[in-house]
């Protein structure tokens, strides 16, 4: 199956028209040796061959939407997403366009994305924000390019709360290995029990920067607004990790102070698809701009006097600046950022507090009946807002297997990553586990207690 | 306005009168205090304590409106946008070919949408085969010894593939390698990718064929050179007719070669980068096996390697863990394998399963070898034939036989017409410009890529269109350098844009737009 639309007796005139004999005449640049492998690759399939074995493949899952109960959340959430996001989605106007380079017959997809901007500024409550990054993690990599470009890599020394998500650690790792920077703060043997302000013993006069999360990892909401004050005394820049469900409800980063809020957009609408695509949304003050990366969409008008957006500040990015630019990225997540807007304009001021306020309620119902029974215990007393770290009698391996037994998907096994945290999982609960779901999990854990 | 906290602004961010225009208001414009778009359910459990209230945030200032608000204000705004859906878009170097529907079906499969990517893997065997399949799948098509999925975009990918470049020479102690040779006519990604990694970059010129200048590659290449970073065929649409001397070279003084996989479209079927001795690609299965650009994306960019640098690729890779048995019917059981001398995790989670891997998976499966092999000649056949149709009336500075792409110039003696004013007056005639201005080598370039997926009057139409466009430029310059004129939007002030900088329609309360 193929979809091309030339029948034999075109192809022929076009041949002709080229000067050329046959299709294969069009490659003779090619080196002969290695001209028209045979590729070993099963033959093609029809479109009901496809859907017939994708439709297989897929059930090979088990899902969590009527296979599985989750508890599981680390990062990425099972939210409930309105049909009208997919429908919109849906839309051939949006999903096959490109990056919208002539503003003329973009319009559409400028504005959606200027709103994108406008909904995730009002979330954090920062002055600007990007067109999105790819995830959360590689927007929490792109703050350490700003802020070491910031301060002209005159300051190479980054602070990271072993609280971040262990993934984005990874990932900032990654991309700085070659920046001759010092990531410090999250060393195996970090006190993950105390409080922020524990951090500020590495912030020095060689700090750009402190990454701190909001809620952390193990759903802690912290009040950073006093330690913030106190980076920014010693000059560095603070980066905030939030997670834009919980902005629904508690106080925004920029009230706290913070220079730079990033974070993942999938609780915003977007399915889980199994890790992504999701979309990383990445806000800052407007005195930074100059140093973001990413596209940018800004207002204008056009020769009929019409208001009317353009990408922007492009003299800043990487296929005009090349190797000065800021960062490479020339792809964002537009369609997934269209997801989110609309997800946004639909939930609104209502609907989205609606479902923060489901998940902390649902969150605390379980955390407290969690704890009461024998063996288990919450490991922290700190304000949660969904998610929270369930201290267990023994290895969470066993007791998830236990779980999946019974059909449910247990919570995160903290000491895949924090060594100190054996036997303790992190388990998410939000507007989709209802409380029945929350009472089997309680039952079912109790059996565990006594098995 | 949304809510009085902002009513400080609220002058200065006015909306202008819409009477005589055609704008849509934003979705904060059309937020009425009080509107629901959706219910969510009532709570089910006892009430908790609330928070303590120092930590709650006052005001949530997001916009207000009903369900039937929000659809047409999307789908009005959907009608702004030019599409692959709509038209022939020939934006060279972008692959805008036709997004097969099923694909559209396939990736929104419940067992595909509702999966979380850190479920136990015997939970998720589906989706690991899948992914291991479609490495195997994209080995086999360039040639390569080992695949990751992860990278979430092509410059994503290329960034992925410079660090295992530079770990693979650090690795053998070869610490002195800071130089990246790049031609002067690839994609900015690729100097922004190294410059990144804080290494060198060495432009190396074109030669009058479009071939890497041989002389000023060999001059270039030392002990001192990380590798080469080519696209091939190149953004002038050309296949270098001298690879196998290019790639001799660069691994003559110790260097990898780096494949920018943005145009494989052109070499499927046709030849394997990995047999011509690329080192590393990056593969762009948005362009190349017809995952939609979303507007701008998401992308999807694995990347494929040599044996000698399978070690280094990020973590985690799908593997086999144990092996299955067909005569007890029992599958293999996937799972997470590290590479020994991995560069690290380039993004969280898996990589762009939904967007990128089962629509790939899908049209790769439904294109089988045979298939693969008519993407890339009717891609060729269709550029050679646009290139041979205009071939009298725009000069073509490079004109040989191209692959998927050519290059022409949009500009005439005697006419202050420019390639920008032949882009734009293309809308008027409901087509999509083409590049323009890239690569930067070709002076008002127009950079123009039909795909296979488009039919022969399709073709003809735009040819005579072209043709037209270029007759108007010399009779009749000033409607050219108006254009666009019969669309709904009109050239953009982009000066204004970048000097009033306004980036969001709802300002937080002290926002000086002025400051």
């Amino acid at each position: 199956m193929t979809y091309i639309p030339i029948s034999p007796h075109e192809r022929d005139e076009m041949l002709a028209t080229v000067g050329v004999k046959s299709l294969d005449d069009l490659f003779t640049a090619i080196p002969a040796k290695h001209r028209f492998p045979k590729l070993n690759l099963p033959p093609a399939w029809t479109e009901m061959d496809a859907l017939e074995e994708l439709t297989n493949i897929a059930n090979a899952n088990e899902n969590v939407h009527g296979d599985l109960i989750s508890f599981l959340g680390a990062g990425m959430y099972h939210h409930y997403i309105p049909s009208v996001v997919d429908h919109m989605l849906r839309r051939g106007e949006f999903y096959t366009a490109y990056t919208p380079y002539q503003p003329e017959i973009s319009q559409g997809t400028l504005q959606a994305v200027f709103e994108y901007q406008s909904l995730m500024a009002a979330l954090t409550g920062m002055e600007v924000s990007n067109a999105s990054h790819y995830d959360g993690a590689t927007a929490t990599a792109e703050a350490v390019n700003l802020a070491f470009a910031q301060y002209r890599g005159k300051r190479r020394k980054v602070v990271i709360s072993p609280t971040v998500h262990p993934q984005y650690r990874a990932v900032i790792r990654t991309y700085t290995q070659g920046m001759d920077i010092q990531l410090v703060g999250d060393a195996a043997d970090a006190e993950l029990d105390s409080d922020p302000s524990d951090l500020l013993a590495h912030v020095d006069d060689n700090t750009c920067l402190v990454i701190v999360q909001y809620p952390d990892f193990f759903g802690r909401v912290y009040d950073y607004t006093k330690f913030i004050d106190d980076v920014h005394a010693k000059g560095a820049l603070v980066c905030v990790v939030a997670n834009p469900t919980a902005l629904a409800m508690f106080k925004t980063p920029a009230s706290m102070g913070a220079d730079i809020v990033v974070g993942d957009g999938q609780p915003l609408g977007i399915p889980m698809w199994f890790g992504g695509p999701s979309v990383g949304f990445f806000t800052t003050r407007k005195q930074y701009v100059h140093k973001m990366a990413g596209r940018l969409v800004g207002e204008t008008v056009d020769s009929k006097g019409q208001r009317s957006y353009v990408l922007t500040l492009t003299a800043r990015e990487q296929h005009i600046k090349r190797e000065r630019a800021t960062s490479n990225i020339c792809t964002n997540q537009g369609l997934i950022a269209l997801g989110t807007a609309v997800y946004l304009s639909l939930l609104g001021k209502s609907g989205l507090r609606q479902v923060a306020e489901l998940c902390y309620q649902k969150a605390h119902y379980a955390a407290k009946a969690l704890s009461k029974i024998n063996g288990y215990s919450l490991a922290h007393n700190e304000p949660f807002f969904h998610e929270f770290t369930l201290v267990c009698p023994k290895p969470v391996a066993e007791i998830n297997a236990h779980l999946l037994e019974h059909g449910i998907l247990g919570g995160y096994d903290l000491g895949q990553d924090y060594p100190s945290l054996a036997n303790h999982m992190l388990v998410a609960v939000t507007e989709m586990n209802s409380k029945e779901e929350i009472d089997t999990l309680v039952e079912v854990l109790s059996e565990v207690d006594h098995g | 306005m949304v809510n009085s906290s902002a009513s400080s602004t609220e002058q200065k961010n006015a909306v202008p009168p819409l009477s005589a225009t055609i704008v849509e208001p934003t979705i904060f414009d059309l937020s009425s205090r009080g509107r629901v778009g959706v219910r969510m359910p009532e709570s089910d459990v006892p009430a908790a304590e609330p928070p303590p209230q120092h930590l709650l945030r006052p005001e949530l200032p997001l916009p207000e409106l009903a369900e039937v608000d929000v659809v047409r204000h999307y789908m009005r705004l959907s009608k702004f946008n030019y599409s692959v859906d709509g038209g022939f878009y020939p934006l060279g170097s972008c692959t805008m070919k036709y997004n097969p529907k099923i694909n559209e079906d396939v990736c929104r499969l419940p067992g595909f949408l509702f999966t979380h990517p850190l479920q136990p893997i015997e939970t998720v065997q589906g989706n690991l085969a899948l992914m291991y399949q479609l490495q195997e799948w994209l080995k086999e098509i360039a040639g390569f010894a080992a695949v990751t999925l992860q990278p979430a975009a092509g410059a994503h990918g290329e960034f992925t593939g410079v660090l295992m470049m530079r770990a693979y020479h650090k690795s053998r102690g070869d610490d002195k390698r800071v130089k990246m040779l790049i031609p002067d006519a690839a994609h900015g990604t690729n100097p922004a990718s190294v410059g990144m990694m804080g290494m060198t970059v060495v432009t190396i010129p074109s030669d009058e064929r479009g071939n890497v200048d041989l002389k000023a590659l060999e001059a270039a290449c030392d002990d001192t050179v990380v590798g080469m970073m080519l696209t091939n065929p190149n953004t002038l649409g050309l296949f270098d007719e001298n690879i196998e001397k290019v790639i001799a070279l660069v691994h003559g003084c110790g260097g990898l070669m780096y494949g920018d996989g943005a145009n494989l479209n052109a070499l499927l079927g046709i030849v394997r980068p990995g047999d011509l001795g690329f080192d590393v690609m990056h593969f762009n299965l948005h362009k190349t096996f017809a995952v939609p650009h979303g507007g701008g994306g998401p992308g999807v960019g694995p990347v494929g390697v040599a044996a000698r640098l399978a070690d280094f690729l990020p973590e985690p890779l799908v593997g086999i863990l144990e092996e299955g048995d067909d005569d007890k019917d029992m599958p293999p059981l996937y799972g997470y394998v590290k590479p020994a001398k991995s560069i690290g995790r380039m993004k969280a989670f898996h990589g762009h399963f939904g967007g990128g891997f089962v629509r790939s998976f899908t049209y790769i499966a439904m294109h089988g070898p045979d298939g693969l092999k008519d993407i890339a000649q009717y891609a060729v056949l269709n550029a050679n034939y646009l290139q041979a149709r205009l071939r009298d009336t725009y000069h073509i500075p490079f004109d040989r036989i191209c692959m998927h792409e050519f290059v022409a110039e949009g500009q005439f003696e005697g006419s202050d017409v420019r390639a920008l004013d032949i882009s734009k007056r293309l809308m008027d005639y409901n087509f999509h410009p083409p590049t323009n201005y890239f690569p930067l080598i070709v002076h008002e370039a127009l950079m123009i890529e039909p795909t296979e997926t488009e039919n022969k009057d399709t073709l003809d139409a735009f040819a005579e269109t072209m043709i037209k466009i270029a007759e108007e430029a010399k009779s009749n310059s000033a409607i050219v350098k108006s254009a666009p004129n019969n669309t709904q939007f009109g050239r953009m002030d982009e000066v204004k844009a970048a000097r009033e900088l306004v980036l969001c329609c709802w300002l937080p309360e002290g926002y000086d737009l002025d400051g």
